[in-house]
């Protein structure tokens, strides 16, 4: 699976164990909007640290963290370069 | 010299022949400790001394102990399989000159004034005892890290909560070095037919059918080791009166189904600590205990200060030892426990340690709370709840899961029990993380062991 897909099959799969409504995940969408809370990303952060074995948001060098989700995306497919 | 009398004395007045304490190797025989020991030629000279036992086998830990008090002016009780480092901790937390090893192991290379042997069988005393000292009974706190912090016991504060116990047969998980067990040696000690230790190398099946021979009325031990023995083939080897639970949280889980698979015993969990003493036993089968007990006019005095429950009664210890030691009780008297407790109606329950808690996003979770609701579900055993680290929210909540025997370790379970969860939680209590793992792991005195 790519990165973008098992992002976005992390994404769902949270939002469902948590009972969260999701916007439709256009790469434009901010991830404030999401209709995801911050407990849904830490938990997101830590399953695709499993699943892809990189975790950005730790080693992350200049500080820049995503704001949509596209640019979370091509955040973790920098990391994974 | 205490009215009460020395151990050996109060131990003579326990009455009855035949009593005695038994553990694998060894069985110590009560009626002939008027004319017998352990220490030989040596208890001599620990006379006014201040005295490390560190022996292996708890028999001999018993004989020794009822040699010593009133002997010694201190007696440091060494936690079971302490290596020289740890002793040579403890010998100068405690100011320790002289030390009681084990006459079947290699004497430890520590350096102390005198060093004596104790060996079992009996043999006879080689001069009349001459008790003369309330002697002080020291250990160490449960705390897991850092130097040894010892309290200061004696006979007559280790021993204030009994109540005659003649006739009973007792039997114990605990290691009589630490207050737990040696609560269950004194009172055995003090009145009851016999008493049946543990041995540090035998499976708990094996210890159950020992306990099921001696005909043990009375067994203790903590939540931990009740999980262990319900997971266990030899379970039904024994038969108890009265199961009791100490040490640990009991929830409800744990005390359902002790009830369920012993329905003839009274099942008891009891609150007790190395500093406060035992301050309660709760018998009504239900976890936590009646916010009754909260108050100030009896022989136990309990109060919450901050959420944290305080203790004052005759049971505490006298203090901490060492120099520039903190005080052990606040300005009323009252020993501060540092277990946290929350209040529901008229039941008090034990939420966890003041220490302890996960920090999720700014929201605190105390293991024990979310391993009370993973030990409600049917498929759970047992179960350890640690904090994972994240970017995110600093921590998140994860856990490790025991299932119950014939429940397939699979991903179906997995979300019903986290479903269980997050249905009985707040979210952010809920495991984000859960694994099944064949046991988890204890440390010697039968507790949890917590991730630091």
């Amino acid at each position: 699976m790519s990165t973008r897909l098992t992002i976005l099959a992390a994404i769902r799969e949270v939002a469902t164990e948590q009972a969260k409504t999701l916007a439709p995940l256009a790469d434009d969408l901010p991830l404030m909007e999401t209709g995801l809370d911050s407990l849904c990303f830490a938990i997101l952060v830590a399953r695709l640290e499993e699943a892809l074995g990189a975790d950005p948001f730790t080693s992350a060098g200049d500080g820049r963290l995503p704001s949509t989700i596209g640019e979370l995306i091509a955040f973790y497919e920098n990391a994974l370069v | 010299m205490s009215n009460l009398g020395t151990l050996f004395e109060r131990t003579a007045a326990g009455g009855g022949r035949g009593r005695r304490i038994a553990t694998r190797a060894f069985t110590l025989e009560l009626d002939r400790l008027a004319d017998c020991g352990c220490l030989g030629e040596g208890l001599a000279r620990l006379d006014s001394r201040c005295v490390l036992l560190a022996v292996g086998d708890m028999a001999k830990a018993a004989a020794a102990l009822i040699e010593l008090d009133g002997v010694t002016r201190r007696i440091v009780l060494c936690p079971p399989g302490a290596d020289a480092q740890l002793l040579i901790a403890l010998a100068r937390a405690a100011e320790a000159d002289a030390l009681v090893y084990d006459g079947d192991a290699p004497s430890p290379e520590i350096d102390v004034a005198i060093r004596v042997a104790c060996r079992l069988p009996l043999a006879p005393l080689a001069a009349p005892r001459a008790a003369r000292f309330v002697t002080e009974w020291a250990m160490p706190t449960s705390g897991t890290s850092g130097p040894p912090k010892l309290v200061a016991h004696t006979l007559a504060t280790l021993t204030a909560a009994f109540r005659p116990a003649t006739g009973e047969r007792w039997a114990t998980f605990y290691d009589v070095r630490r207050y737990g067990g040696l609560q269950i040696l004194l009172r055995s000690l003090l009145g009851a037919e016999s008493l049946t230790l543990t041995d540090p190398n035998e499976g708990v099946d094996a210890f159950l059918g020992r306990i099921g021979q001696a005909r043990a009325t009375h067994i203790s031990g903590t939540p931990s080791h009740w999980r262990k023995v319900l997971m266990s083939g030899g379970a039904h080897r024994i038969a108890p009166q009265r199961v009791r639970l100490s040490g640990e949280i009991a929830d409800d889980a744990v005390l359902a189904a002790l009830r369920a698979l012993y329905p003839d015993a009274h099942v008891e969990h009891a609150y007790a600590s190395t500093e406060a003493g035992v301050a309660f036993v709760v018998s009504d089968g239900r976890a936590g205990f009646p916010a009754s007990l909260l108050r100030e006019d009896g022989e136990v005095a309990l109060r919450v200060v901050d959420d944290v429950l305080r203790v004052r009664s005759n049971r505490a210890a006298l203090r901490y030892l060492g120099a520039g030691a903190p005080a052990l009780e606040d300005s009323d008297g009252f020993v501060d426990t540092g277990d946290v407790v929350a209040r529901n109606g008229d039941r008090c329950l034990f939420v966890g340690r003041r220490g302890g808690v996960i920090n999720v996003g700014g929201a605190k979770v105390h293991p024990e709370e979310v391993e009370a609701a993973l030990n409600a579900h049917r498929a759970v055993r047992a179960s350890r709840v640690f904090a994972r680290r994240n970017p995110i929210t600093g921590a998140l909540v994860a856990a490790e899961v025991v299932l119950s025997e014939g429940v397939a370790a699979d991903e179906a379970t997995k979300r019903d029990i986290l479903a269980a969860c997050r249905a009985a939680l707040p979210a952010y209590k809920a495991p984000s993380f859960l694994n099944f793992v064949a046991e988890l792991p204890m440390t010697d005195g039968g507790k949890l062991v917590r991730h630091g």
